[in-house]
């Protein structure tokens, strides 16, 4: 299992501001090992972002996404103390879900 | 018994039931699995008329409601480029991060639904100095903007 997100929410104004730092490799299947190898691609395919079961983002990425994923987005409502959700899913088929609670 | 006159019966029920199926909405794979599924046609594609037409873009028009925010002009590290783009256009439903000369030009596709703000930032990779192109969809029409990043060290291959 990945390691977790680290996920920040905050009122800004009417809106909801969401950072997340996802912890991932993002090989993009284009580099070579020291034996000369190609390093298969492991990158993350989609993220899913809901808020009281409401999703507020959802994404397709490719390998070309920058190794551990940095995210920011703004929705509108989202009050303190509610919480916002964060899925991510790779080429592997591995998942994560971590939450934060909006400050 | 008129055997023909049977397996037409059949054959005609055996449609109406189809018809209703899918007019119930139940044979809908491709909208049902578009939601999930990973657009890997339109991630494979190796230049920018490929990737539009994988996405169904056609030709978009330059936009100017389009802008890069906290997007570097050179960017020494082509490992970690931070891109940011925000949409002004009415119903912006989905904005895509294509780089001209990247192995693959797609790099990623943000679909916005209602309420959430036409506006995203994020991290990618660039091999060489190319043109970074933000594909905005809305109203079902596509808009682009172009903005040009050099890189001093590359990110992709090495």
């Amino acid at each position: 299992m990945a390691d977790p997100m680290r996920i920040r929410a905050n009122v800004v104004g009417d809106s909801t501001e969401v950072k997340v730092l996802m912890n991932h490799e993002m090989e993009t299947g284009q580099r070579k090992d020291a034996q000369g190898k190609t390093v298969p691609a492991w990158f993350i395919q989609s993220v899913t972002a809901t808020h009281n079961g409401k999703t507020v983002l959802s994404a397709q990425w490719g390998p070309a996404v920058a190794k551990n994923p940095f995210l920011s987005f703004r929705f509108r409502g989202g009050a303190k103390g509610e919480k916002v959700q964060i899925t991510w899913t790779d080429n592997r088929g591995d998942k994560r879900t971590d939450e934060a609670t909006i400050a | 018994m008129n055997a023909r006159r049977r397996n037409l019966l059949q054959a005609g029920s055996g449609m109406t039931l189809l018809s209703m199926l899918a007019a119930a909405g139940w044979l809908q794979p491709n909208t049902a699995l578009a939601a999930d599924a990973w657009n890997a046609a339109a991630f494979d594609t190796k230049s920018m008329d490929d990737t539009l037409k994988a996405l169904g873009g056609g030709t978009p028009a330059q936009s100017k409601a389009i802008t890069f925010v906290q997007t570097p002009d050179i960017a020494e590290n082509g490992a970690v480029v931070p891109i940011g783009i925000t949409s002004t256009i009415p119903n912006t439903e989905s904005i895509a991060i294509l780089i001209e000369k990247n192995p693959n030009t797609l790099t990623a596709i943000f679909d916005i639904p209602p309420g959430t703000e036409p506006s995203i930032s994020t991290r990618v990779k660039m091999g060489q100095s190319s043109n970074v192109y933000a594909l905005v969809k809305a109203d079902g029409k596509y808009y682009v903007a172009a903005k040009e990043i050099k890189v001093t060290l590359g990110g992709c291959g090495g």
